[in-house]
């Protein structure tokens, strides 16, 4: 379901501690109930399907998975369902290789895998956002190919920048609301949703507090502790996550009240699809480095902008999908992403940003020279790293950190 | 010698060389439209252009223009200086080499002429919504994106609502551009005009459902041109009434496309351009004709949902609805179709790595079609214009022994 490499910093947290300067013992800021929840956030990552089967037998919820982050959980959790986000396989691709050719992407290959392979037939649902040319060829091969469960595709628009594209994505939502309750057999009121968007808006809101205590006090919150809370709260049960992450938030704020932020870290933006390969934080830490901010579908994509309260709750979902930090895939303007990532660099003080590009991701790769070229005008150095499964090894990867950091 | 070659002239396809000039007289054209006070739009191939010609604006296929730069071997070089810019080698071949010859005015015709405006449908994919962001801020222009609801298994009412409401914007995008008001009764002919040249278009491919075939997909390859870059003018009706006639005569002829056909095959996905030669004279030796593609057939495929007499109306659906823009099951069944109407002996597929809409789901495809319709499949692994995705021999071999396959099936 994640990168293939286990990362050993989750395992052993207390190794991170040694390379935060602040000559304070750190355990990245956990403590008491906090280190327990950590400890719940990794087992789920680690042993996702067995978290769910288990959540599934105690709570006799429907399970539905997705694949983008532009998927409206908010309609899923209103259905008395649990959304769960798909992010590749763990395991060797062999199956998923009679179906989709070498050069799709190891992500859609990895969720096809998973399919196939029967690992996920615990699942009551699959949701299949319109995204890129591969996931929607995923969602085609997966209705034909995958035995168990419900599929759906929820054809978004492309373009989000004018009225007619605003008024369909509520079109296609409310369309949306009505497939998933044909599919589970309920029927979703406004007050489901209203108390839905309530859950999703306190989990965004949290999962900011922390990203925002995290860019103040990068040594108090390690990058791999941060990806395995926001990977974490893709799969919970997100009325627990809600009360959990906010107990967190209040827990890291009053940890960093007495804390003076660590000048000597060089800051640094991370940028592209998703991250697989949480080994890489460690790696840009030890090396003098500190992730601030990203711009990821599985981290900042998915939590900025909140859900506004109004009577029409499935409208004020599209107005968040229109409003939210875009995707490559999707058009908000041409200039929409960089100067939301010169933004990022800005207001959060970094000094360099690394590109983490998908191999075979079209909307990524086309972004990345215009980007660029952005980012080079304003004279911030940039580090691309493509991402290829298996990652390079990590002596290649330590250098190529160290390399850049030194330059930033 | 002398017998090969009145052989090869009989064969010859003799409308050919109008198709060439009337060619090279739009491209002068649309070189000249600065000079002449005309407009250039640059439009995706699956885009809807008669709303361009009825406002009298030029419009110009950077894919077209792809299929040209793959067909004279200049594809490897552009997209090397594309990958110099910054583009990944595994972005789509005819994106990296549009996008570097725009820099450069490069190419078999020394680049396009500059564009006004951009049109962008993306009916055939999602790549060309970055690559017209990229043209759109290189050119710095403005850029009209025409989204189409990708069908997996329906047309629903809330993409139909959505595709009619932007065919207004975009005729209001182009009365903005050009600075004056659509003629509706224009628009109406350009739309009968359109719908006309496709069923034309869709007859001259249906001549080879004829035994022995008068023309190959490789031919199709060639007289496209004209129903992606003019649909809509009368000189497309005229040409491919032609072509046609050309065509009917070659039938009651008993002239093939190839000296001895055997075997008659189906084609998937775009054209090798850099190997289109090399490949037709390689299934020629085996006697095998490929007598159609899924390709040509997308500029006339969506026809049974335009109303002749409400083409705008009716273009929401019809754009909708192509090809490359439904469910890899509605594809399959429509190859399995076109294996009875052609009744082909086998299928091969090219495996495109420029083209994930066309290639991902291929292997489903072949999957179906080899269960319901029991004939070889060939899957090839190539690129339709970055040459280094093609290894010579290998394919040759492959061709070698699927066409084994197909002649041993024949004899039994």
């Amino acid at each position: 379901m994640f990168g293939k490499r286990r990362n050993i910093a989750l395992l052993i947290p207390n190794m991170l501690a040694c390379v935060h300067k602040t000559g304070k013992p750190q355990i990245s800021g956990w403590e008491g109930n906090a280190m327990d929840t950590m400890t719940e956030f990794r087992e789920v990552v680690d042993q996702p399907y067995a978290y769910l089967q288990k959540l599934k037998g105690q709570t006799g919820k429907k399970m539905v998975g997705y694949v983008c982050s532009y998927t409206p959980e908010e309609i899923l959790l209103a259905a008395g369902a649990h959304p769960v986000r798909f992010f590749g396989t763990k395991e060797q691709i062999h199956l998923a290789d009679s179906h989709l050719q070498s050069y799709s992407c190891s992500i859609v290959r990895g969720v096809l895998e998973e399919g196939l392979s029967g690992r996920i037939g615990f699942l009551d649902g699959m949701i299949f956002p319109h995204t890129c040319d591969s996931i929607q060829r995923l969602s085609d091969i997966w209705r034909m190919n995958i035995p168990f469960g419900f599929h759906l595709d929820l054809v978004l628009p492309v373009k989000l920048n004018t009225s007619s594209a605003r008024d369909y994505m509520t079109d296609v939502l409310r369309k949306f609301q009505n497939d998933v309750g044909r599919a589970l057999g309920v029927n979703i009121t406004d007050d489901d949703l209203q108390k839905a968007i309530g859950t999703m808006n306190a989990i965004r809101q949290s999962i900011r507090d922390l990203y925002e205590i995290r860019s103040q006090y990068p040594h108090l919150l390690s990058g791999a502790d941060l990806y395995t809370l926001v990977r974490a709260s893709m799969m919970m049960d997100r009325e627990r996550l809600a009360g959990m992450l906010a107990e967190t938030a209040v827990k890291m704020k009053a940890k960093a009240a007495g804390e003076k932020p660590d000048a000597s870290l060089k800051r640094i933006i991370l940028v592209g699809g998703m991250c697989n390969h949480p080994d890489i934080y460690p790696l840009i830490e030890k090396a003098g480095g500190a992730v601030v901010w990203d711009d990821f579908c599985t981290g900042a994509r998915y939590f900025t902008e909140l859900v506004a309260g109004g009577d029409d709750p499935v409208a004020g979902i599209a107005e968040r999908l229109i409003r939210r930090v875009v995707c490559p895939a999707k058009h908000a303007g041409l200039d929409r992403r960089a100067k939301h990532i010169l933004r990022l660099v800005r207001e959060h003080n970094a000094r360099g940003v690394i590109f983490l590009l998908f191999k075979f991701c079209d909307p990524h790769a086309f972004d990345y020279p215009d980007i660029r070229k952005s980012m080079d005008e304003a004279g911030i150095p940039v580090l691309l790293l493509e991402m290829e499964d298996p990652l390079p090894g990590e002596g290649q990867l330590k250098t190529r950190f160290e390399a850049f950091l030194e330059m930033v | 010698m002398s017998e090969v070659n009145s052989d090869k002239e009989k064969r010859k396809i003799k409308s050919e060389k109008k198709m060439r000039d009337i060619m090279t007289a739009y491209y002068i054209d649309a070189k000249m439209a600065r000079q002449n006070n005309k407009k250039v739009a640059w439009i995706t191939s699956g885009g809807p252009v008669e709303p361009l010609i009825a406002m009298d604006v030029i419009p110009v296929y950077p894919e077209n223009h792809g299929a040209m730069i793959g067909a004279s071997k200049m594809g490897v070089d552009l997209c090397e200086k594309a990958e110099s810019m910054g583009y990944s080698n595994d972005l789509c071949s005819y994106a990296r080499s549009d996008i570097s010859c725009a820099t450069v005015n490069g190419g078999p015709i020394g680049g396009l002429p500059e564009p006004d405006m951009l049109v962008c449908c993306n009916n055939i994919c999602g790549t060309v919504l970055k690559w017209y962001e990229v043209q759109a801020r290189y050119f710095n222009i403005p850029l009209f994106i025409f989204d189409t609801p990708f069908c997996h298994t329906e047309y629903t009412k809330e993409a139909k609502r959505y595709v009619e409401r932007q065919i207004e914007e975009y005729v209001a995008f182009l009365e903005g551009a050009c600075g004056r008001k659509m003629d509706q009764d224009r628009m109406k002919d350009v739309g009968r005009i359109s719908f006309e040249g496709q069923k034309l278009w869709q007859e001259v491919l249906d001549t080879a459902v004829h035994k022995p075939s008068p023309m190959t997909a490789f031919d199709a390859f060639f007289h496209l041109a004209l129903i992606v870059t003019l649909r809509g003018t009368q000189q497309t009706i005229d040409y491919y009434q032609g072509l046609l006639a050309e065509m009917k005569d070659r039938i009651h002829a008993g002239i093939g496309a190839i000296p001895r056909e055997q075997y008659r095959l189906l084609w998937d996905n775009l054209p090798i351009w850099y190997r289109m030669k090399w490949l037709s004279q390689k299934f020629a030796e085996h006697d095998a004709c490929l007598v159609a593609d899924t390709y040509t057939s997308a500029w006339c495929g969506a026809m049974k949902y335009i109303d002749e007499n409400k083409f705008l109306d009716s273009m929401a659906e019809a754009y909708s609805r192509i090809y490359l823009n439904i469910g890899v099951d509605e594809m399959a069944k429509m190859v399995i179709a076109m294996i009875d109407k052609y009744q082909v002996d086998g299928f091969v597929l090219h495996s495109n790595r420029s083209c994930k809409p066309y290639s991902l789901g291929q292997f489903d495809i072949q999957r179906i079609v080899e269960k319901e319709r029991n004939i070889p499949c060939l899957m090839i692994e190539a690129d339709m214009v970055d040459e280094r995705s093609f290894s010579e021999s290998q394919v040759s071999t492959r061709i070698d022994a699927f066409m084994e396959i197909i002649k041993d099936r024949k004899r039994t």
